[in-house]
């Protein structure tokens, strides 16, 4: 038998429903990966007891005979976004240090009720912003993962869900929750070599997710193939009336209708992708997903994305823009860190508190966002920002008009070496050139592991859909997933 | 409709005015979370997680706050707009959870509209003036900041904090205190017909911003300074006397006008401005990406409009007309929602037995002298409608006359007793036994023989004399007709 | 456009976020890179353009006048830095 901690979510779920090993036995094997493996600095918080709750509560359910549930004995990992009820809850920042809610959020309490248990609160990048979860106050996430070029370089595991996709390359948990606002699932799923979804804007409620850019911010799984995407997607998605912003949809039966038959699609290559300097191991694989997904059936169209270039620009001002708003919460008033400089006032005790208590990142993106959005500039930036993004949406729109689905490499590199793009915050951002556009448009993406680069490091794919198409997207994903045959994982060294 | 002027060393001077005037909508329920609106509770204890602004707390619209909104948008024929949203107002206060406060800026739920004000309610031959509404925006309330309870903290209630406010929005439209005045009054009585928000300026329920600039006559406008936050009518056009005074004496002094904020001093009575913020103004605006775009379907404008009640103007034309009372009748019985309340349920209990015009009658000059003297609002008069209607048929009806009302009245307000119980057992039935009448006249006639000679050597006057006697002989209980009549006849 | 130490002061002061000079100074030709790059966006001609409002169409929906949440006051202060008597409490504000 294999290591309960290499088994997929299915493989849990379906090993526990078959009564080949109880859930104690699973949430006991992964507790105690997580344990032993401090050196990535993936966990803020260990919570065994959760899991080992919820995993009493489904060996439980099991001797009474109940049916059982659809997470039943599966243990995952939570962002450390997601307000936990009685569980710290940071954003990997100093201001929300102690910070306790009395409340849990949509989607994590969905995960409880299917009846997953708790393994932690996932590090990741501060307030989810960063491509490298190098700006949490809590320290570098460490990828699992090292170059084979013997050097022993720590490796980014991607941000800003870098804790996720670590600890999830690392079996530290089969699964976890990530949050996408510009590419935070799917480029550290591709650093690290699992896959990760974001939804169609509005499928996951945003009700107790620490918020970064509202308009697009996203919740999604992350895990170590497809079927287990779909899985853990049915879970966390579904209408709040919570959310002003979520969609009043059903949830639709992904894992029931997986299929990686692609006969009939049409999957476009935007060629505005192609970008100068893109590395030709990307490039390399980027054709071998189109040859794979044509393998698979599908028909493969060239079409184009004219705005693409103008994403990244319109992200990094919307998305500071909304941050400089919903950050003004953090004042040191009703919960988290307070800073009170002898004689300080009320104002000087804001200033001082959100200067101790924000990283350089997050101050450095309140700033442009409340540059952007001053007086004078609100029209040349934020209004013309909006004004592209609906140009982004309408290209993505006139492009569903030729094809059903679209390839692109999901990072233009493989992870780079923690420390190596900090002090160019302008390159870093570069990092999310695919990933961004999709986001801005709102529409499902999702990126799988293709192979690996000449470094012996993890390359993605990203499949982008049609608004609620998630199946689709899937299907294609499932498609790559059994041709690549992705098979490697990190020795492990921590 | 007035020409308010004031006198300057260099000439007369106008007064431009414009008003925002917040009004707290009246629901069970904050504008965008569960909590509960009621005023005066403990502190803190009206506030949700949405409120204090925890971490990944979203908001969500209640829609009676919306309906409320739109529904006073057609009181004053307004324009409403089908598609509006919602803007962050983004500023650092502890009254202020979120650093934002949720409002709309950019596309308002209401548009266009206009109150049409009486510079004297009470007199209806006073000028009427149309002053212009640019908008009403739906926006939260702030919560509240305690500055006496400590000596080095202030203390913070939230119990306030997104409580739904309507933000209407004059045009710089006034040109006197009086009309500012008149407008207030007029809005609050709006409000109050439609039940959008209960017009209590001492609660804080509404509140003006009060702009105000002054130019000499025919010319542009001059710089404006907003004085925040004045909750009485009296506040308003006392800051408007004293800042226009004020501005006029820095312009003629050679000095400018800043556009700055200023705060009305009520026990010294002038305004002060507010210590300026240098970021003050740079409110980074921006659409609430929270909140969808609020489309408003056919269906949602009907309900609001079949919703809404008969208001104070069109009420009042309807009066005169189908009801003949007087103009200022009319006035005084629209003017306040209570009033007209009152009198509506009156004349339901009265029927055909009275007039509309004898309730009126009565209603203004008994119920509401009686109200006075005692100090007491309509709404809690210690008579109550059908009381006064059993009084009022009693005196349609003959049983007793018209003085002795006023009696039985004052009677009925000492010992909350039915009219027609009082008329009963202290026997104040009006007689009309010409018998009993014709006997009393004879012996007034009797004691009186030199001025019947003066009335039948043509002092007419003198009637009078004897109508009173007879009544004095009869207790005041002898029908005033049949006395005329019977007094006639006797005297020849 | 160029950001100058005095409009990074600004900025920091408008979002509350105290800085040294020195933090000022580095921040601003960090800051110029970056809206720098930024500033292409003016190339696109967005005439007859709405800017986005709904990234997946949709409008507000309307929550019904129910008080669905009643005191809660120890669950708000729970986290409070300083909570006194049952209210917040902040240094004191001369107004
Ligand atoms: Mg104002
Ligand atoms: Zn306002």
């Amino acid at each position: 038998m294999t290591k309960l901690t290499d088994l997929t979510v299915a493989g849990i779920r379906d090993g526990f429903r078959a009564g080949d090993f109880s859930a104690r036995e699973v949430a006991e094997g992964f507790n105690a990966a997580v344990a032993g493996a401090k050196a990535l600095n993936a966990f803020i918080v260990d919570t065994p007891d959760h899991a080992l709750a919820a995993a009493d509560a489904a060996d439980a359910a099991c001797a009474a005979g109940d049916a059982a549930k659809p997470l039943a004995g599966v243990p995952i990992g939570m962002k450390d976004l997601f307000c936990t009820k009685g569980v710290q809850t940071t954003a990997a920042s100093h201001i929300l240090e102690g910070f306790v809610p009395p409340y849990e959020s949509t989607v994590s309490g969905k995960l409880w009720e299917a009846g997953a248990g708790m393994l932690g609160k996932l590090n990741l990048d501060q307030f989810a912003m960063g491509s490298s979860n190098e700006t949490s106050y809590f320290g570098n996430v460490i990828s699992p993962w090292r170059r084979s070029d013997g050097g022993n370089a720590a490796m980014a595991p991607g941000g800003s869900s870098g804790g996720s996709a670590s600890a999830i390359a690392a079996r530290l948990c089969p699964a976890a929750t990530g949050t996408d606002t510009g590419g935070s699932i799917r480029q550290p799923a591709a650093f690290v070599g699992i896959s990760g979804i974001k939804p169609t804007y509005g499928r996951c409620s945003r009700w107790g997710v620490v918020a970064f850019a509202s308009s697009l911010d996203q919740a999604g799984p992350m895990a170590r193939d497809v079927r287990d995407c779909a899985i853990m997607l049915e879970a966390m998605s579904g209408f709040d009336p919570k959310d002003s912003t979520s969609l009043d949809l059903a949830v639709p039966q992904w894992e029931a209708g997986l299929s990686s038959d692609l006969k009939g699609k049409r999957v476009g290559i935007p060629k505005e992708y192609r970008v100068d300097g893109m590395p030709a191991e990307i490039e390399a694989l980027w054709q071998q997903g189109i040859d794979w997904l044509r393998d698979a059936g599908a028909e493969i169209v060239e079409v184009s994305l004219p705005h693409t270039r103008y994403a990244l620009p319109a992200y990094y001002i919307i998305a500071p823009a909304e941050a400089s708003s919903n950050l003004a919460r953090y004042d040191g008033v009703r919960y988290g860190q307070r800073e009170l400089p002898e004689g300080a006032n009320l104002q000087d005790m804001y200033a001082a508190t959100r200067s101790a208590g924000f990283g350089p990142e997050v101050k450095r993106r309140i700033m442009i966002g409340t540059y952007v959005l001053s007086a004078g500039f609100y029209d040349a930036y934020y209004t013309q920002a909006q004004k592209v993004r609906t140009l982004i949406a309408r290209d993505f729109a006139e492009a569903w008009g030729h094809c059903d689905l679209l390839l692109t490499p999901t990072a233009p590199s493989a992870a780079f070496a923690l420390g190596e793009k900090m002090a160019d915050p302008l390159a870093m951002y570069l990092n999310d050139v695919f990933t961004v556009p999709s986001s801005l448009a709102g529409l499902p993406a999702m990126s799988v592991p293709g192979g690996l680069d000449a470094g012996g490091l993890p390359l993605g794919l990203q499949v982008i859909g049609r608004p609620l198409d998630e199946q689709g997207v899937l299907n294609a994903g499932l498609a790559l997933e059994e041709r690549a045959g992705f098979t490697a994982r990190a020795e492990a060294w921590w | 409709m007035s020409s308010y002027r004031i006198q300057g060393a260099t000439g007369d001077w106008e007064v431009v005015i414009g008003l925002e005037v917040h009004a707290q909508v009246t629901s069970n329920a904050k504008l965008f979370s569960g909590a509960s609106t009621a005023f005066g509770s403990e502190p803190n204890s009206q506030v949700s997680l949405v409120d204090a602004a925890m971490p990944g707390m979203l908001p969500t619209l209640n829609r009676e706050c919306i309906a409320q909104a739109v529904r006073t948008g057609m009181a004053i024929d307004a324009a409403i707009n089908k598609w509006s949203r919602f803007d962050r107002k983004n500023y650092f206060y502890a009254d202020l959870p979120q650093g934002y406060q949720i409002s709309q800026l950019y596309h308002p739920l209401v548009g266009e509209g206009t109150i049409t004000v009486q510079l004297d309610e009470k007199d209806p031959d006073s000028p009427v003036k149309a002053i212009g509404v640019e908008r009403i925006h739906v926006e939260q309330d702030a919560g509240k900041l305690m500055h006496d309870q400590h000596p080095t903290r202030s203390y913070v209630d939230l119990n306030r904090s997104g409580v739904a406010l309507m933000e209407i929005v004059s045009k710089p439209d006034m040109r006197s205190p009086a009309e500012a005045g008149a407008y207030v009054r007029k809005l609050r009585s709006i409000l109050r017909y439609v039940g959008s928000c209960d017009g209590n300026m001492e609660e804080g329920s509404m509140r003006a911003d009060v702009n105000v600039s002054v130019r000499k006559p025919g010319e542009e406008f001059g710089t404006r300074t907003e004085t925040k936050n004045v909750n009485s009518v009296r506040f308003v056009m006392a800051v408007i006397e004293h800042e226009a005074r004020r501005q006029v004496d820095v312009l003629e002094a050679g000095g400018k006008i800043v556009q700055e904020t200023r705060l009305y001093d009520p026990d010294r009575g002038e305004t002060r401005s507010m210590r300026s913020k240098e970021d003050a103004h740079d409110y980074r605006y921006f659409p609430d990406p929270d909140l969808l775009p609020l489309v408003l379907d056919d269906a949602f404008l009907a309900e609001c409009r079949a919703s809404l009640p008969e208001l104070p103007d069109p009420k009042r034309r309807r009066y005169e007309t189908e009801l003949g009372l007087s103009a200022y009748n009319a006035a005084v019985l629209t003017a306040e929602v209570e009033t007209t309340r009152w009198f509506e349920v009156l004349l339901a209990e009265c029927g055909s037995k009275v007039t509309a015009k004898a309730a009126a009658n009565w209603l203004i000059s008994d119920l509401f002298g009686a109200l006075n003297r005692l100090g007491r609002d309509i709404a809690d008069s210690p008579v109550s409608p059908a009381q006064g209607a059993e009084l009022l048929a009693l005196i349609a009806g003959g049983t007793i006359s018209n003085t002795l009302g006023k009696q039985v009245f004052e009677i009925m307000l000492e010992t909350g007793q039915a009219a027609g119980v009082i008329v009963e057992e202290r026997g104040l039935k009006q007689t009309s036994d010409t018998g009993a009448i014709e006997a009393e006249i004879a012996k007034v006639i009797a004691a009186n023989p030199d001025k019947v000679a003066d009335y039948r050597g043509g002092k007419d006057k003198l009637f009078g004399f004897f109508v009173g006697q007879t009544m004095k002989a009869m207790a005041g209980k002898a029908n005033p007709g049949v006395v005329n009549e019977l007094l006639k006849k006797a005297l020849g | 456009m160029s950001v100058d130490t005095a409009t990074v002061k600004r900025i920091a002061s408008l979002a509350r976020i105290a800085i040294t000079d020195d933090e000022a100074q580095a921040m601003a030709p960090e800051l110029n890179n970056i809206l720098g790059w930024i500033e292409q966006l003016g190339e696109v001609d967005c005439t007859g353009i709405e800017p986005m409002t709904a990234v997946i169409p949709n409008t507000l929906r309307l929550r019904e006048d129910v008080v669905t949440e009643p005191d809660q006051r120890d669950l708000v202060l729970a986290n409070a830095p300083q909570a006194e008597h049952g209210f917040f409490a902040v240094p004191k504000v001369i107004e």
